[in-house]
């Protein structure tokens, strides 16, 4: 039999508001096994705690339960308090009488009441508490960054500046992501390009970091400080190491009519091409779909102009298998298709563009070298509408767009009208906006900028309709300010297009097991408290893989998820989570039904020999679990037909024994 | 009466056991009276022709045999599958219950089997003798010299009436003609009990459940219950065998069950055949399956081996409660 204390906190009026916490005291003194019973003010204070260690000793208590706030805010403070009071860990109980009593309830009545019942349920818990050890697992000390954007260029560097290896894997033949398509960056203007090549250039000269541009990751196991990923390397018909990226290659292609992904298909490409100027690694690559050689055997021109001798058409697809502790997803996002959009003519007219064509537009190495021109016609425009919110802000129910703020339009959108107004003072520049969501550094007083200085036309309200009629665009508008309807005949259209999470983090999430919302964006394991670690552990999260996001605030995450890399390789050994399934190997028949629910792939399934009570020996299929990849969610011990497989800390008995306490 | 004949089995029983396919044979065997056939092992040709049993009785599902026949088992069992036994064999093998090497087995057709229960309906009890001719059972009783006769068809059992298969999703060779899935009305019932009210259909349970003994014989012949320890044998579960408080009491036992094979039930209706007191039970198993169907779009538990049972596959791609929940409203 446990000698257990209870210890009913206060925590100031939060609990003891509503919750009579002496009663509570009073009445799980009589439960069985309770030897002490107090109250307190501030359990978690350090003259809460030493009552707790007093306790122990006085009363040789062999269980503890705190009723107090809930397990996720002090469990692990308690537990300490037990270690160090020469208990196990683990022989500790919270009773949520706070997030889950006192805050709910009004009623003093109820709220007492329904804490008692609380506390007897955690103490029916603890009786039936074991002790618990966790085991421990090595730490492969080498870090994989998934995407080659600013924020897994950032996470790369900062791991690497510790003095950690680490891999960035790309799938385009360069890294840079989206910024490296930006023109100027808000709020300060400055060139991308000037702010980002550098940081690619570091990433390229250091020595702990590799790029595997072209690469995919293709399949994780393993579990935290030891996983193990298979990347395929996309065969790119060039030999990366030889390769002096001179372009000799591109000039003389003869296939240049492939529409540049770069530019977003306003302009073409040949069909060996890096990508800009800048590309790291800065090395060719020949897009398999067009070039004449690799199709049907006719042409290699490329292979007899390359002086280093790189080209290579016989590559093959390369599988690279390696070992990580850390993961760091960062794969970014894209806007959103705007087929969906036919309201606003992106499809039947050229001049209708969305904000990132825009960028390559007014970027000096895009498609018109920086002119702000027309797409179809290469003329100036001189009116000029923006149309916010394009896909972002939806209602929930409707079948186009998003319900989420992607949160960087507005800020780009006046970084677009202010660089028009300045380079171009004769054009007239409206904005349509829901709301103008200005929030940060230096943020609003950019688009104060953008409205009293550059007098760009910002209207409350939303396009309605755009139709290309002759070389202009017929805009219908309505301004909800002076309740009116606007025509404009304008002579571009730019959308800022909501944002999205890039298709390869669904399938990647699925590799990880780490979760996503309803979105596709990677859930962080706390909204507030643990905003760069996905719920899985060792798996982290950089960049917009985990919400709409700006560049500052992008690369603060980044550093956010290096720093927690470097924290975890930092250790030689991880200490495991004592609370993970067991199978009762004498009762598991086999079935696979553990397996089939887990979502951590912690199951596997082994023939083991058993002596039979009739002095022979019988083999059988049974389950076994991996500690170190159980998270102990219990999904396993709900699917067990014969009860079988249990979770320690959660064992079944305990869990009723919790259920019949509150049911009495 | 069915189109196979017991001598055609016994002859490819007797050509595969002494050609060295099979060391013994699963069959039918003789039991107390007619109509109540005991599944048996046969090791010899002698021993077939001797005991060996195929009438419209015959609706033991011989796949959970499986699990314990093979355990020790030198070379390979011969076993006659009926269309719907094949989905239980299928499942059984999803679950890693016997090793398919150990196992051979023939596809028989099936024309449906005989319900004693509905048999005694018309001969009345005390049924002394049993047997067949042609599309007739005759049947003698104690009380009377005279034999009752009875069309076969009048008496098939509930889950014959609405076969949901004629066709043997697995088989390592097939005796007779391959038949096709059936469009069946077997819903209909639990459609029934659906629309009853809350109270009405309490009250069919109670009724229904209230009949039970806990002969535990449901359970006992389920193909879905194949653990090594049952929860209900296992003092540590904390729902195992004890005497009940009130006669309704069974009920829980009737509920755990259902859940225990929900998702893994291929409807084979064992339970309500070996049922002494004819409690419908198949019913809870069916309102599973028909709300597995609905939820999650149709699933046939046991059409394949290795499939994705939708309550107990986790998958990244699952939806998310609240879109089940749309999902039903759809449907209805």
């Amino acid at each position: 039999m446990q000698r257990v204390g209870v210890f009913v906190c206060w925590c100031g009026s939060n609990i003891a508001g509503t919750v009579d916490v002496q009663a509570v005291s009073e009445a799980l003194k009589n439960e069985p096994g309770v030897v002490f019973s107090t109250d307190y003010q501030y359990m978690c204070s350090q003259a809460g705690q030493d009552m707790i260690k007093d306790a122990v000793k006085e009363h040789n208590l062999t269980g503890i339960v705190v009723c107090s706030c809930s397990p996720r805010m002090h469990e692990a403070t308690f537990r300490k308090t037990a270690a160090a009071a020469g208990l196990n860990p683990y022989m500790v109980e919270i009773a949520n009488i706070r997030e889950q009593c006192s805050w709910v309830h009004k009623d003093i009545m109820t709220g007492t009441e329904k804490a008692i019942i609380l506390g007897k349920a955690a103490v029916a818990k603890v009786n039936l508490n074991t002790p618990l050890t966790p085991g421990e697992s090595p730490v492969t000390k080498r870090a994989l960054v998934i995407g080659g954007g600013i924020a897994g260029i950032q996470t790369a560097l900062d791991i690497a500046d510790a003095g950690f290896p680490v891999d960035i894997v790309e799938k385009q033949p360069t890294i840079g992501g989206k910024m490296a398509q930006l023109d100027k960056t808000f709020p300060t203007l400055d060139c991308a390009a000037c702010i980002l090549t550098p940081k690619m250039v570091d990433v390229a000269q250091n020595d702990k970091i590799r790029i595997f541009s072209y690469s995919e990751v293709t399949d994780v196991s393993g579990f935290v400080g030891n996983f193990d990923v298979t990347i395929k390397k996309r065969a790119r018909y060039v030999k990366e190491d030889i390769c002096t990226g001179c372009g000799a290659c591109v000039e003389k292609c003869p296939m240049k009519k492939i529409p540049n992904e770069f530019n977003l298909g306003m302009d073409n490409r040949h069909a060996v091409y890096i990508p800009f100027a800048q590309a790291v690694p800065k090395v060719a690559t020949i897009d398999p779909n067009a070039c004449n050689m690799l199709k049907n055997g006719k042409c290699g021109l490329c292979a007899r102009v390359c002086t280093a001798g790189a080209i290579d058409y016989t590559q093959k697809d390369e599988i690279i298998e390696e070992k990580y502790g850390a993961i760091v997803v960062a794969t970014g996002f894209n806007p959103i298709s705007m087929e969906k959009f036919d309201e606003f003519a992106y499809n039947q007219s050229k001049d209708v563009i969305t904000s990132l064509e825009f960028e390559r537009l007014t970027n000096a190495a895009g498609p018109s070298a920086g002119k702000l021109v027309r797409p179809s016609d290469g003329k100036h425009p001189h009116t000029i509408v923006f149309v916010q919110c394009v896909g972002s802000r939806c209602e929930a129910c409707a079948e186009k767009g998003k319900e989420y703020c992607s949160k960087i339009c507005c800020m780009y959108t006046a970084k677009h009208a202010m660089l028009i107004r300045d380079k171009y003072p004769d054009t007239e520049v409206y904005v349509f906006y829901i709301d103008v969501r200005t929030p940060g550094k230096n943020f609003d007083e950019f688009y104060r900028r953008a409205v009293e200085e550059y007098g760009v036309k910002y209207v409350k309200g939303m396009v309605g309709k755009v139709v290309p009629e002759g070389d202009k665009l017929k805009v219908q508008a309505s301004d909800l300010l002076s309740n009116k309807q606007l025509h404009i005949d304008a002579d571009l259209v730019v959308l800022a297009a909501a944002i999205e999470p890039d298709k390869s983090a669904r399938p990647l999430a699925t590799m990880l097991t780490a979760s996503m919302d309803t979105n596709d964006f990677f859930t962080e394991a706390h909204p507030k408290l643990r905003p760069v670690e996905s719920p899985t552990a060792g798996v982290f999260l950089s960049g917009t893989c985990q919400g709409p996001k700006d560049i500052p605030e992008t690369v603060s995450q980044a550093g956010a998820a290096a720093s927690k890399v470097i924290g975890l390789l930092a250790k030689d050994k991880l200490t495991g989570n004592p609370c993970v399934a067991v199978s009762d190997e004498l009762m598991c028949n086999g079935c696979s039904g553990c397996e089939r629910v887990c979502p951590y792939g912690a199951i596997s399934y082994i023939d083991k020999e058993f002596r039979m009570p009739d002095r022979t020996t019988k083999v059988r299929r049974v389950a076994s679990v991996n500690p170190a990849v159980c998270q102990g969610c219990g999904a396993c011990t709900v699917a067990c037909p014969s009860g079988a497989m249990d979770l320690n800390g959660f064992k079944n008995n305990q869990i009723m024994a919790e259920v019949d306490a509150i049911c009495k | 009466m069915q189109k196979i004949r017991r001598d055609q089995l016994i002859a490819k029983a007797s050509e595969l056991l002494e050609n060295g396919t099979v060391s013994c044979v699963l069959g039918w065997g003789a039991g107390e009276f007619g109509y109540d056939v005991t599944p048996t092992v046969f090791k010899t040709t002698e021993d077939l022709k001797a005991g060996f049993v195929f009438n419209d009785f015959c609706g033991a599902n011989f796949s959970k045999y499986l699990v314990a026949k093979t355990q020790k088992l030198e070379g390979k069992i011969l076993v006659f599958l009926k269309p719907c036994d094949t989905y239980s064999f299928n499942q059984l093998l999803t679950e890693h219950r016997f090793d398919r090497e150990k196992v051979y087995a023939v596809g028989i057709p099936c024309e449906g089997m005989a319900d004693i229960a509905a048999v005694k309906a018309i001969s009345g009890e005390g049924v002394s003798s049993i047997n067949e001719d042609g599309d007739k059972i005759v049947v003698t009783t104690i009380y009377s010299d005279k034999p009752v006769i009875i069309d076969a068809s009048k008496v098939l059992a509930e889950r014959c009436i609405n076969c949901k298969s004629k066709k043997h999703v697995a088989y390592d060779e097939l005796l007779g003609d391959e038949g096709d899935v059936i469009e069946s009305a077997r819903f209909d019932e639990v459609a029934r009990l659906e629309a009853m009210s809350a109270d009405e259909r309490f009250a069919f349970w109670q009724n229904e459940l209230s009949k039970c003994i806990r002969c535990n014989a449901c359970r006992d012949a389920c193909p879905a219950c194949t653990c090594e320890k049952c929860v209900f044998d296992n003092p540590k579960s904390g729902v195992e065998n004890k005497a009940p408080a009130n006669s309704f009491e069974e009920k829980m036992f009737h509920i755990i069950r259902a859940f225990h094979v929900a998702g893994r039930c291929t409807d084979c209706g064992e339970c309500s055949r070996v049922c002494p007191q004819n409690i419908p039970l198949h019913l809870l198993n069916r309102k599973f399956i028909k709300d597995i169907n609905e939820f999650y779009g149709e699933y046939q538990a046991g059409a394949e081996v290795g499939s994705r049972a939708p309550l107990v596959d986790y998958n990244i791609e699952d939806l998310e409660p609240g879109e089940v929940f749309d999902r039903r409203n759809e449907n209805v």
